[in-house]
């Protein structure tokens, strides 16, 4: 098998993605080329040949042309399997490049057996185990699915790529910072997190009351944040903070992956939830299968004492 | 000008999920739907932007799926969309991303849409790959996970969420395919006036047949709960036990209480 890795990069700098996308090959027991558009001083530490095109030509953003690209570099190279992140820039790209190569397309994959790619479903509760009709594939790979292993320190045989001409509208026309800067939740010992299944915006407060009695920071998940209740800069996941404190409290947090992959670094996960299935309870050290409302007033006194 | 939004009804995340007898997915008795999360926001940007042009737009909402999904295209309507259209079929779970979406096509393509709402993704199973081939299909723009959107003329800005917070602004033009991420607007609840006049809407019914799907790209071979790795210990029953033993387990493994 040969796979075709994208790797993304932004404002010149490679991004680490790249690595879990050569590690998940590997285990496949794929060969690999590689393909970026990004800056000429920043390649992927990895052996093997790169075709690298410059942002200054094709574009940071800009997923048709990109798309085009990588379809032509697969087809040139004759792969069966085209890798990227399942990320903001993979769900633009890859259903585009799996329509142009007629393969169809795997989503967040997090294993791959017997041929079989292995799919979370469901908020993380079901896995699917999908079988690609079509001999090639496109394939998203979920950001922490796989490790890879050690520093990388590889170096890549660059072929210049130039972007063909480009038939869609598509501009970029710069990027937005995050709004609030807010905390730096990166540097906290303690992160004591609200998730929906906090229920009301009034318990958010309880939830803020434990992070203090913990001396840690108030963090949030995504819908939380969506809905106003806690500022965007608390936000722990993907689209937000990443974390890696001493203790992780999550409360009323279900673990859609997004949010898992902002906070598995943590050293220890404590998790409080009514339902002992949630797939924050994997990742937990420990799991108090209960109503918040009731423990954390609970916790709270012991925690006086 | 024709405005759509596809949605999908989805069941509700908080069910203990069984499995089919076919083993290819859950079992739906027992269990309750609702519209996709993503969808609502991609419901409400697309009443606000109808709002906006005032008369002459009109928007058309349709879903693909088995009867129960006539209550998520009603709640649609009620949000203030002018029409629905539902794709009867109810072997729709058992259909890939590329066959819902070349239903959707052969739906949509005679009809004029200039602009295509969606969600960013589905919450039951979130291959966000929907939206996009929708686009290629049809030969439309596209622009995803969209946190921001402007529509001026047939020209489209929009604020597209990367990674950590950062957004990129992205320029692009009608005919489009949006897909719409969490945020991006506060969708409104449907009032009860607003739901008695939703009942009053035309809701067209499409058979399965009329459309078509092709082949299928992409099979299931099997769904299963995933294996608990069960490294974490599990505290039930009495609140004061359950508090005593939490703090106790945090206080000797981190040693910061």
């Amino acid at each position: 098998m040969k796979a075709l890795l994208v790797a993304e990069s932004r404002e010149g700098k490679t991004l680490p993605s790249i690595y879990e996308l050569a590690e998940f090959a590997r285990m496949a027991g794929a060969q690999t080329v590689m393909l970026q558009v990004g800056g000429r001083e920043n390649p992927p530490k990895l052996d093997g040949k790169l075709y690298l095109a410059d942002t200054k030509t094709a574009g940071e953003l800009n997923p048709p042309l990109h798309a085009a690209m990588i379809a032509d570099v697969a087809m040139k190279e004759g792969v069966d399997m085209v890798l990227l992140s399942h990320s903001p820039y993979g769900w633009d790209l890859a259903p585009l490049v799996a329509q142009a190569l007629g393969a169809a397309q795997i989503s967040e994959a997090v294993d791959y057996k017997d041929g079989q790619f292995i799919t979370p479903a469901l908020n993380g509760k079901l896995r699917l185990s999908l079988k690609p009709a079509t001999a090639k594939v496109v394939v998203t790979l979920q950001a922490g699915a796989v490790a890879p292993q050690g520093e990388p320190t590889g170096t890549p045989t660059v072929e210049e790529l130039s972007p063909p001409a480009s038939g869609k509208p598509y501009e970029f026309l710069g990027f937005e910072a995050p709004k609030d800067g807010g905390v730096d939740l990166g540097r906290a010992k303690v992160v004591v997190s609200a998730g929906r299944g906090v229920g009301k915006v009034e318990n958010v407060e309880l939830v803020k009351k434990l992070a203090e009695a913990l001396g840690g920071e108030l963090g949030a998940t995504r819908p939380l944040v969506d809905a106003g209740w806690v500022e965007a800069g608390r936000q722990v996941g993907a689209s937000g903070q990443t974390v890696a404190p001493k203790l992780y409290l999550a409360c009323g947090v279900s673990g859609a992956a997004q949010h898992i992959a902002g906070m598995k670094k943590s050293e220890f996960v404590a998790a409080i939830n009514t339902d002992p299935e949630a797939p924050i309870t994997e990742v937990a050290h420990v799991t108090a299968v209960a109503d918040l409302k009731q423990l954390i007033p609970a916790i709270l006194e012991r925690l006086k004492k | 000008m024709n405005i759509l939004v596809c949605i999908k009804q989805v069941p509700d995340m908080e069910t203990k999920f069984k499995i089919n007898s076919a083993g290819d997915w859950i079992d739906e008795a027992d269990t309750a739907f609702r519209m996709n999360e993503y969808d609502e926001f991609a419901v409400e940007e697309a009443v606000a932007l109808k709002e906006k042009l005032g008369a002459g737009a009109s928007l058309t909402v349709l879903s693909i799926g088995p009867e129960r999904v006539k209550e998520a295209i009603k709640k649609a309507l009620a949000m203030g969309a002018d029409k629905g259209a539902h794709i009867q079929d109810d072997e729709c779970f058992r259909k890939d991303t590329a066959q819902v979406a070349s239903m959707i096509a052969d739906y949509a393509k005679d009809k004029g849409f200039e602009l295509i709402f969606t969600g960013l993704q589905s919450q039951d199973r979130g291959s966000a790959q929907v939206g996009p081939i929708l686009a290629v299909k049809l030969g439309f723009n596209l622009v995803t996970t969209v946190v921001g959107f402007q529509y001026d003329a047939g020209a489209i800005t929009a604020r597209r969420e990367l990674e950590g917070g950062l957004r990129a602004i992205v320029k692009t033009a009608a005919p489009a395919v949006i897909t719409c991420q969490l945020g991006l607007n506060k969708p409104r609840y449907p009032t009860l006036p607003n739901i008695m006049k939703a009942k009053k809407k035309e809701l067209a019914v499409i058979p399965a047949a009329q459309v078509a799907a092709g082949a299928a790209m992409v099979n299931t071979a099997r769904a299963f709960h995933p294996e608990r790795k069960g490294a974490g210990e599990m505290l039930q029953g009495d609140i004061a036990q359950v508090a005593d033993r939490f703090v106790k387990i945090i206080r000797e493994k981190t040693g910061l209480i």
